[in-house]
């Protein structure tokens, strides 16, 4: 919340996402000297009292912290440059300078892998510019994808249409439902950063007390961010009717399409921001400090994300033992393509297969560390903190396979949203199609690859765990290429994402590059957005008939 | 073979009856097929494979295909046809990628023939050759379409569509080897059957998925297709390249579209989504469906006319798990239910508005149009169609002609140019705009000039001001004019001492005393008129007020009121008699209230000397405001950007915005570019001074090879040679460049004006008389 501050103050930093270089110089002159101002100005005082948190000095502060993260991120060289320097003059006057916790936006791949802001081809770099113009920021989330620039723009261009564009609901509105969907996953991160935009564009402090100082209207929603997120077959055409019913608060079809949407989207792009273990942005708490570096307190994250040395060998040791890995999916496909044609598996064999995966991704058990306690500070911004993700037929209550050939995004998702949301069905046809088409035709070192099926088996797994069942696939597929590390990983970030380790991540597919896993990442994020879509589209589709 | 069928089938369509009627399936359907005569119905689904029996009065269930212990996927259906020569021969198309051929014929309870499980995903569409017997094409989501020999076990050749999904593949009626498939990406191709290596034909035919296609039944070149962007496209084929010949838009994505037998233009089509009825249009007319089927409660997911030669029967199924006949005498017309009108503006101003006669009877009370308006007979010219079943309507025609002197906007335009918005100090700009009001005699009788006297004394810097209010007494109803008074804040110190006499018109004189409150009275000339009541301020000292040192300055601002009877009372005319007539409202409605004021003098010492400038911002903003509502928005920017930053602050930033967005629109309607441009430079909102820097772009094309030009340079990097030469003096032109728009050539500005100074002809050679005016 230390951003409330920084309010006043938004004016002058939004000229820096300027295109025009002279304009950016201009801001930036300005800042300095507001800068320059304060650090004068507080001058005299620290000599009395040299004290950190007095409160021009916390104010002060924010300015730091927000040069601190425009010197690393933001996508003008001028600006970095500027920022840079006007923080080294700064230190020297004798003002105690923050510096990021930990290193690169990943606490799981070294931040070396990741691209660099100052290093990127023209393309990315406009990409950064659109997005750091649009929200004057560029997030960690952006820098990881930024491996896959096509689907970046894609996801951006969505996301910015979301939550800035013409929609039916107003912007405030729009950060708050966000800040709910990810509460309803504990990520903090997503849940930091929309409670920033979210006061930014005016919203109510009170609402962030919690779920129930928010309007009627947004707590309604709270229902059925709770089932999409962990239950989405449990979404009936009653928990429709109930939202666009009830007199006084009621929802529009229009907004209610926004809010599922924007839900879906957050869930799970939590998902993502679990699976790749994005850090807290530089500015945001937790993601820098004021306090020098010293040897004790060196941050695990360095160590852990590979800028220490300790890992290295660890590295190298893994590799060796899981030498033949990839080799070995290869060969795997390779003979699935063959053999397909000659062995002819009979219709209740495929069936039969469909529900033992499905079964069987129950036994993956998701959590074998440390029970994930919420902290509280989230966990005010949804209610019944208890409810989670339950396997899909479990004990007997039979909730009837969906059937992906009924109802599915193609014909009948994108028709009801395009219709409701105009443009949106688009966009999210378009992410979806270049999330599931992708593909660099490699496994790690290996080139000229034909992924697809292993990208479909991925896809069709994350939708079996949400029980959408394909006709046309071969379930036993998905047992000879995803093996037991990986349909862990797979399952817990999809299902509980915040019980995702650094260990599942780096257990699973050990040899592929980052760039691989994080595509992995951007499937499952998609497959899941996609099914949860599916399971509130049908229901909506019900309610209307 | 086919001539023959054509009789037999034709003799067997009179003995079709039957009614609208339905029966309940157990499950939703997928698609429905019905046999050559017309006499059973096959309906399709996920949990459902029956066939039915078409009798007078009912559906009739004949046979369940669903046979086995264990219903296999194979059973569930996406797609289904019944041969149309062999009666025995079905075919369907399965979720899980399996193609099932059917032969009714067999003994034992299980009918399935053959099993080909080719596909990898989901066929979606399976189609028999309509006259061979044991062709049938598959179509699927794997990308494949797959044709095969029934007496093989395996399929004769196989099309690929490079991985995008098939959604539908149609055999061609008339062309024995053609077939078409239509593409999840928005394709259609064109397939030789014998040529499985490559396409005959491609085109876009929609953005997004084409969910369906069908041939003409009659007409050998004609393609209809349905998408999921809502649109219903027919394609001519015959030409070399696809030509698009009519477009139905629809209000949901288009799931199935059929062509109606022996009507050439009709076609029927239902949604996958939302709306749940059935149209058949009239492609001819695409803005109202001919015919409507609304009796399904969920979305129809098969069509099929019952005969092939019998346009009155239509079949559906339904996710509903309905399967309806319906006859087309008990469609629902939505032509009735529409009330035509047609609406245009002529050239001139003129309103012509056709609407159907009945409505316009029933208006009986009606008065005449004074003078505009004239009611000519309407002539159909369009000779009936018999083909067309359109009901043809009668229309009675008005035109509603402005009175052309009154409307003309000719003030306007030349006011615009001529008004000074900047440039000068601001008593000059002032009087020169007043000045040009003057000048150009707007259909004002009248015009009140305000004054603002500002005065400086001596000692105490008074600041006085005047107000006058005239009253003008006018035909049944007297009006109120508001003078306004104005004063600015200036920061031009003044000796002190100084008093200065500022004169607006040389008749407008104004004495005054040079200290303390003083009455001072000031004259019109302007007001010729009779009835003008001058106020009188006194002046009073207020203690509080801040040494403020006003320039002596007179502020005059014009005040015109459209007087002349003519314009608006014509136009209130053609307010109270048509309805149709709007956008003078705001002027009409602000002119009648103003009804019998009585003529009041006020003389009564008002306000203090010492008043504020700021004090007469409200008066301003007040006078702004009426005039903004009147519709002369002219007046009010002009002002508000003459006025500048003295009264931004009164008027709240969303009015001011909207008063420039409607000058501006205003000025570019009348094409007046370059004042429109000085406004939104010269205006204080951010949100209008931003038009200006939306970017603007110049395409330009290569004179000699009429291409566009890429690069920035002035070499055309496709001819290689200088574009834009002068045609006189044959250098590169940069700067101002005149050029002909008859023949195109051109070149510096003076030279062409030289050349043709002396010359009609074209400086290029080319002999075209060019004109330079």
């Amino acid at each position: 919340m230390m951003e409330m501050q920084h309010q006043e103050s938004l004016g002058r930093w939004d000229g820096l996402s300027s295109r025009d270089a002279s304009s950016r110089a201009e801001a930036m002159e300005f800042i300095c000297q507001e800068v320059m101002r304060k650090v004068e100005a507080i001058e005299p005082k620290k000599a009395a009292t040299p004290a950190l948190g007095s409160s021009p000095n916390s104010d002060l502060n924010d300015i730091l912290v927000h040069l601190l993260m425009l010197s690393r991120r933001c996508p003008f060289e001028d600006v970095r440059g500027r920022c840079t320097q006007l923080l080294r003059d700064i230190q020297d006057l004798g003002i105690r300078i923050p510096r990021p916790l930990g290193s690169g936006p990943s606490r799981f791949i070294p931040e070396k892998e990741i691209l660099q802001v100052s290093k990127v081809d023209a393309s990315t770099q406009a990409i950064f510019e659109d997005a750091f113009a649009a929200l004057h920021r560029l997030d960690n989330i952006s820098l990881v994808m930024s491996f896959h620039p096509q689907y970046l723009g894609s996801f951006l261009r969505t996301q910015h249409y979301l939550l800035q564009m013409d929609g039916p609901l107003p912007l405030h509105y729009r950060h708050y439902i966000c800040i709910m969907a990810a509460a309803r996953h504990q990520c903090s991160y997503l849940v930091n950063l929309h409670v920033n935009d979210f006061l930014q564009v005016g919203g109510n402090t009170k609402w962030l007390n919690g779920l129930n100082e928010a309007p009627q209207k947004l707590q309604q929603l709270g229902e059925i961010n709770k089932i999409l997120a962990h239950r989405p077959w449990l979404l009936t055409k009653e928990h429709i009717e109930r939202l666009l019913k009830t007199e006084e608060h009621s929802w529009s079809l229009a907004e209610l399409i926004h809010a599922v949407v924007l839900l879906t989207h957050y869930h799970s792009l939590s998902s993502f921001t679990f699976g790749c273990g994005i850090m807290p942005e530089i500015n945001c708490d937790g993601g820098h400090t004021f306090r020098p570096p010293s040897v004790s307190q060196y941050c695990v994250c360095d160590i852990a994300n590979g800028n220490g040395h300790a890992n290295h060998h660890d590295d190298l040791l893994g590799n060796q033992e899981m030498c033949g890995e990839v080799e070995e999916l290869m060969e795997r496909m390779k003979q699935l393509q063959e053999c397909r044609d000659d062995e002819e598996a009979s219709q209740e064999e495929m069936a039969t297969r469909f529900e033992r995966e499905k079964t069987e991704s129950m036994l993956v058990v998701t959590s074998e560390d440390e029970e994930c306690v919420p902290s509280r500070d989230i966990s005010r911004h949804f209610e019944d903190t208890s409810y989670g993700y339950q396997d899909f037929s479990r004990r007997g209550e039979q909730v009837p396979t969906f059937r992906a050939q009924d109802y599915s995004w193609e014909d009948h998702g994108f028709s009801l949203v395009n219709r409701l949301y105009p443009d949106v069905g688009q966009m999210l046809d378009e992410k979806f199609q270049m999330a599931y088409n992708l593909t660099y035709n490699t496994m790690a070192t290996h080139k000229d690859v034909d992924t697809s099926m292993l990208r479909r088996a991925i896809w069709n797994y994350i939708h079996c765990m949400f029980g959408i069942r394909y006709d046309d696939y071969d379930y036993g597929e998905i047992n000879q290429l995803l093996d037991r590390s990986f349909k862990i990983y797979i399952k817990t970030m999809v299902c509980s994402p915040e019980k995702t380790t650094k260990r599942m991540y780096e257990s699973f597919w050990r040899q592929f590059q980052h760039s691989e896993k994080v595509h992995v990442n951007l499937l499952l994020m998609e497959a899941r957005m996609q099914a949860e879509l599916l399971y509130a589209l049908r229901a909506i589709t019900r309610y209307m008939t | 073979m086919e001539k023959m069928s054509r009789v037999t089938t034709a003799l067997g369509s009179s003995s079709i009856t039957g009614r609208t009627m339905f029966c309940h399936l157990d499950a939703p359907a997928n698609a429905i097929s019905v046999c050559r005569d017309a006499a059973q119905v096959v309906v399709a689904g996920r949990n459902i494979f029956k066939i039915y029996a078409l009798e007078e009065e009912q559906f009739v269930e004949k046979l369940n295909l669903r046979v086995g212990r264990k219903p296999s996927l194979n059973f569930s259906c996406a797609d289904v046809m019944w041969h149309q020569m062999e009666e025995n021969l079905l075919a369907t198309a399965a979720t899980n990628g399996a193609v099932v051929t059917w032969n009714l014929g067999k003994p034992s309870r299980n009918k399935q023939d053959q099993l080909f499980t080719e596909h990898k995903r989901t066929v979606n569409k399976v189609c028999f050759h309509p006259t061979e017997a044991y062709m049938l094409l598959s179509g699927s989501q794997d990308g494949f379409m797959k044709c095969f020999d029934l007496r093989k076990k395996e399929s004769v050749s196989t099309f690929s569509g490079q991985s995008e999904s098939v959604r539908d593949v149609q055999f061609s009626m008339k062309d024995y080897f053609t077939f078409a498939a239509s593409f999840e990406n928005g394709n259609v191709q064109l397939w030789d059957i014998r040529r499985p290596d490559r396409y005959e034909r491609m085109f876009t035919a929609h953005t997004g998925p084409v969910f369906c296609c069908d041939w003409h039944p009659d007409d050998r070149g004609w393609l209809a297709t349905g998408g999921r962007d809502k649109m219903v496209k027919v394609w001519d084929m015959t030409t070399n390249r696809a030509k698009e010949i009519y477009c139905v838009q629809t209000i949901a994505s288009v799931a199935r579209v059929k062509w109606r037998p022996e009507k050439k233009f009709h076609l029927a089509t239902c949604s996958m989504m939302v709306d749940h009825n059935i149209y058949v249009w009239d492609i001819r007319r695409p803005f109202i469906p001919f015919a409507t089927f609304e009796e399904h409660k969920d979305v129809t997911t098969g069509i099929v006319w019952r005969h092939q030669h019998d346009p009155h029967y239509l079949l559906s199924g339904s996710k509903d798990s309905t399967l309806y006949q319906h006859m087309f005498k008990d469609a629902t017309r939505p032509v009735d239910k529409a009330n035509p009108e047609g609406l245009c503006f002529g050239l001139m101003g003129d309103l012509a508005f056709a609407v159907n006669e009945s409505l316009v009877s029933s208006d009986a009370g009606r008065k005449p149009y004074p003078g505009g308006d004239r009611r000519y007979p309407f002539f159909s010219f369009k000779k009936p169609n018999p083909t067309e079943q359109f009901a043809h309507v009668s229309s009675a025609l008005s035109v509603f002609e402005t009175d052309l002197d009154s409307s003309r906007m000719d003030w306007f335009v030349k006011t615009a140019q001529l008004y000074l918005l900047s440039g000068k100090p601001f008593t000059e700009l002032c009087d020169h705009n007043a000045t040009v009001a003057q000048e150009l005699k707007r259909p004002q009788v009248r015009r009140v000039r305000t004054k603002i006297i500002i005065r400086i004394t001596g000692t105490a810097n008074l600041n006085v001001s005047a107000f006058s209010f005239s009253m003008k007494e006018m035909g049944p109803e007297s009006r109120l004019e508001r003078c306004k008074g104005e004063s600015r804040p200036d920061n031009v110190h003044l000796e002190p001492g100084n008093s200065h006499i500022s004169n607006n018109n040389e008749d407008n004189e104004e004495t005054e005393g040079s200290d303390g409150p003083t009455e001072y009275m000031f004259g019109d000339a302007e007001l010729d008129d009779d009835d003008l009541y001058p106020m009188e301020h006194d002046n009073q000292t207020v203690p509080e007020e801040p040494v403020y040192t006003l320039p002596p300055e007179a502020f005059q601002l014009r005040h015109e009121i459209i007087d002349n009877p003519s314009a608006p009372e014509h136009l209130q005319q053609d307010k109270a008699d048509s309805p149709h007539v709007s956008g003078n409202e705001a002027e009409v409605a602000c002119l009648t209230p103003i009804e019998s004021f009585s003529l009041i003098s006020i003389s009564q010492p008002l306000y203090s000397p010492h008043l504020h400038a700021s004090f007469f911002c409200p008066i301003v903003r007040e006078m702004l405001s009426h005039y903004a509502e009147r519709g002369d928005v002219q007046m009010a920017v002009s002002v508000l950007i003459v006025l500048g930053e003295r009264i931004r602050k009164e008027i709240d930033d969303l009015t001011q915005e909207h008063w420039y967005m409607s000058y501006i629109d205003l000025l570019q309607r009348f094409e007046l570019w370059n004042v429109s441009n000085e406004v939104i430079k010269l205006s204080t909102c951010s949100a209008i001074t931003c038009l200006n820097q939306t970017s603007t772009t110049l395409h330009i094309n290569c004179s000699n090879c009429k291409r566009p030009m890429s690069n920035k340079g002035w070499i055309c990097d496709r001819c290689r040679q200088c574009a834009s030469a002068c045609a006189v003096c044959h250098h590169v032109v940069k700067g101002l460049f005149v050029w002909c728009q008859g023949c195109s050539h051109g070149g510096h500005l003076e030279h062409i004006m030289n050349w043709l100074k002396n010359n009609s002809h074209c400086p290029a050679g080319c002999g075209h008389l060019c004109e330079y005016t």
